[in-house]
C-alpha cells in the first residue's frame, strides 16, 4: 500500500513536471532565443572588430568602448537622448495632466473632446513622421503657411533642415504623439481619488490650487512616477520617428544613440562598434530604471 | 466669475482640439484633393474632392503591404495570447520552485531596449535562413510581446477563485482539461485587453521589420509607407491617401470600442 502511494505521488510529480514543460517551455524558448540570448551576444560582439557578414572576427578587448569614449557623434547622440528624456518628462506629463484635469471639468461635449485628444496616439509612428514632414515642409508646409497668414514671414524656416530647429521640431512631434498616452494614464489615476476628500478640502476653505497641490498631486504621485519611468526608458531607446524624419541629421543635430547604432551596424557594417553602442544603451536604461525605482522607494518611505 | 472660468476652459479645450485634430483633418482633406488643388491651397481643408489618390495608391501596391501587416499581426497576436495564457496559468495557479524566478525574468523583459537585441537577432535570422521573409518577424514580435502579456494575464489569473478549479478536478478533469474549459473562458476579458495592446504595437512595429526585410513585396505597412514616401514625395495627396488607409484599422477599432482600446493601451503601464 505504502509503495503504491509513493508511486502515485511520483507519477503525479512527473505529470506536473511534464505539464509545466509543455505549458511554459515554448514561450520560454522563444523568449530566451530572441530576448535573453541577444543581450549576452551583444556584449560579446562588442569585444570584436566585425562586419557581421564575413565569418572572421578580430578580438579587440575593450577597444570599441575606448573609441566610443572619444567619439564626438556618440556624445552628441547621448546628449540628445538626455535632452529628449527631460523634454518628454517635463512637457508630456504636465500637458497630459492638464488635459486629464480639463477632461474632468464639467463642460459640455467632453466626450467629443476626449475622443479627438486621443487620436494622435493611434497613428503609427512612421505615419506620424511622414505627416509631420509635410507640416514642417519649407515650401508648402502647414507651419510656414500659418506663419505667413499671421504675417510672421520672418519666422519661416526649413524646420527639419536647419541644425538650430531640427531637434525642437522633432521633440514637438514626439510630444504630440505621446501626450494622449499620459493623459489616459493620469486620468485613470485621477478617477481613483475619492470625491469625498476633494469635497472635504473645499468645505474646509481650501482654494482650488491648494486642493490640487495638497491632495490631488500627492495622491497622483504613484501614477506620475510610473509615467516618468515609462517616459524616461522610452526616450533613452527612441528611434522610429527621428529615423524616418531626419535620419539623425542635419549634421547629427538629431542623432540619437539608437539611430547612430543603426547606422554603424547596417550602413557601415561595424557590428562590433555598434554592439558597444547598444551595450551602453542597455546599461544606461538599466541605471535609469534602477535610479527611478530607488527614488520611488525613498519617497514612499517618506510617507507621502 | 463662473462664466469667465468656463470661457477659459472652453478656449483651452478648443485650442488642444485644433492641435490634436488638425493634422488628422489635414491628412484626410489632402488625400481627397488632386495635385493641382493641393498646390493651390496646401493647408486648406475644403476643396474639390476626388477619390483618385486612393485608386492610385492601390494600383501602386499598397494592398500588398496591408496584407502582410494583417497576416503578421493576426498570427503573432494569436500565438502570443495562447502562449501567454499557458505561462500565466502555471505562474498564477501552480506551485513549483522556479515560479518566482520565471515571473521575474518575464518582468525584466519590459526594461530591455529593443536595440540591444537588434544585431544578434539579425545575425540569428540570417543563420536560420529566414532573412527577408515575413516569418522572420514572428519570433521577435512574440518575444517582445510576452512580458506585458504574461504580467497582465498572471495578475488576472490570480484573481480566479480556486474553488472553480477544484470543482473541475473533482469531476475528474485533468490539468489540461481544466485549463481549456475552466481557466481560458475566465481569462477572456483580460485576453481582449492583451490582444488589443499587442495588435497596436505589432501593427505599428518598425525597427525589426527594417532590419529583417528588404524585398518590397514582403514589407509590412510601416516600411511600405516609408517606401511610398521615398518614391512619390511629389504626389502629396497620394501619400496622404496611403497614410489615411494605414491609420484606418486602429481608428475603426477605436470607434467600435473606445473603452477597450483605451484600457488596452494603458495596460502597458503595469508595474510588476
Amino acid at each position: 500500500m505504502a509503495g503504491d502511494a509513493a508511486r502515485i505521488r511520483r507519477q503525479n510529480k512527473l505529470g506536473k513536471g511534464l505539464f509545466l514543460l509543455f505549458f511554459i517551455g515554448p514561450a520560454l524558448l522563444i523568449y530566451a532565443v530572441y530576448n535573453i540570448y541577444p543581450i549576452f551576444a551583444t556584449f560579446y560582439y562588442s569585444l570584436f572588430d566585425w562586419t557581421g557578414i564575413q565569418a572572421e572576427k578580430t578580438f579587440l578587448g575593450l577597444e570599441n568602448y575606448a573609441n566610443l569614449m572619444k567619439d564626438r557623434v556618440f556624445f552628441r547622440s547621448l546628449g540628445n537622448n538626455v535632452l529628449l528624456v527631460f523634454a518628454s518628462v517635463f512637457t508630456q506629463i504636465p500637458l497630459g495632466l492638464a488635459l486629464a484635469l480639463l477632461l474632468q471639468s464639467k463642460i459640455k461635449g467632453m466626450r467629443f473632446f476626449r475622443t479627438v485628444y486621443f487620436l494622435p496616439f493611434l497613428m503609427s509612428t512612421v505615419a506620424i513622421a511622414i505627416l509631420w514632414m509635410f507640416i514642417y515642409n519649407p515650401t508648402f508646409g502647414v507651419l510656414n503657411g500659418l506663419l505667413s497668414d499671421l504675417g510672421l514671414q520672418s519666422l519661416q524656416r526649413s524646420w527639419l533642415g536647419e541644425k538650430s530647429t531640427a531637434m525642437g521640431a522633432v521633440i514637438a512631434t514626439i510630444c504630440w504623439q505621446f501626450v494622449p498616452f499620459y493623459m489616459i494614464l493620469l486620468r485613470a489615476g485621477l478617477t481613483g481619488i475619492p470625491e469625498e476628500l476633494l469635497e472635504a478640502a473645499r468645505i474646509d476653505g481650501c482654494t482650488p490650487w491648494g486642493t490640487f497641490t495638497r491632495i490631488t498631486l500627492p495622491l497622483l504621485m504613484p501614477t506620475i512616477i510610473t509615467s516618468a519611468t515609462l517616459s524616461t526608458i522610452g526616450s533613452l531607446k527612441y528611434f522610429d520617428l527621428i529615423f524616418v524624419m531626419t535620419e539623425g541629421g542635419p549634421d547629427s543635430a538629431t542623432e540619437l544613440m539608437a539611430t547612430y547604432m543603426y547606422k554603424q551596424a547596417f550602413r557601415f557594417f561595424s557590428m562590433g562598434y555598434a554592439s558597444a553602442i547598444s551595450s551602453c544603451m542597455f546599461i544606461l536604461a538599466f541605471i535609469a530604471a534602477a535610479a527611478i525605482l530607488s527614488l520611488d522607494r525613498v519617497r514612499s518611505r517618506g510617507g507621502y | 466669475m463662473k462664466a469667465a472660468k468656463s470661457v477659459i476652459l472652453y478656449a483651452l479645450a478648443i485650442l488642444w482640439l485644433v492641435i490634436a485634430g488638425y493634422p488628422y483633418a489635414y491628412m484626410f482633406a489632402t488625400s481627397l484633393k488632386d495635385q493641382s488643388g493641393f498646390f493651390q491651397d496646401p493647408t486648406g481643408l475644403i476643396g474639390k474632392y476626388t477619390l483618385d489618390s486612393y485608386k492610385l495608391v492601390f494600383e501602386l501596391g499598397l494592398f500588398r503591404y496591408f496584407a502582410n501587416s494583417v497576416i503578421i499581426s493576426v498570427i503573432c497576436v494569436g500565438l502570443v495570447i495562447i502562449l501567454a495564457c499557458m505561462v500565466s496559468y502555471c505562474l498564477a495557479r501552480m506551485r513549483f520552485f522556479l515560479n518566482r524566478p520565471l515571473y521575474f525574468i518575464f518582468i525584466a523583459g519590459m526594461m530591455i531596449p529593443v536595440h540591444t537585441t537588434l544585431i544578434p537577432v539579425y545575425i540569428l535570422t540570417r543563420e536560420m535562413g529566414l532573412y527577408d521573409q515575413l516569418w522572420a518577424l514572428v519570433g521577435p514580435y512574440i518575444a517582445f510581446s510576452l512580458p506585458v502579456s504574461v504580467i497582465i494575464l498572471t495578475q488576472f489569473a490570480r484573481e480566479i477563485p480556486g474553488e472553480l478549479e477544484e470543482a473541475a478536478i473533482m469531476d475528474g478533469a485533468g490539468r489540461t482539461r481544466t485549463f481549456v474549459s475552466v481557466i481560458l473562458p475566465l481569462l477572456a476579458p483580460a485576453t481582449a485587453t492583451v490582444g488589443i495592446y499587442n495588435f497596436i504595437h505589432i501593427w505599428n512595429e518598425f525597427v525589426f521589420a527594417l532590419i529583417l526585410i528588404s524585398t518590397k513585396a514582403r514589407m509590412t505597412l510601416p516600411l511600405g509607407l516609408r517606401e511610398f514616401y521615398a518614391e512619390f514625395s511629389v504626389n502629396v495627396p497620394g501619400i496622404m491617401a496611403a497614410l489615411t488607409l494605414g491609420s484606418l484599422p486602429l481608428l475603426i477599432a477605436y470607434f467600435i470600442s473606445q473603452e477597450k482600446v483605451v484600457s488596452g493601451i494603458s495596460a502597458g503601464a503595469v508595474k510588476g
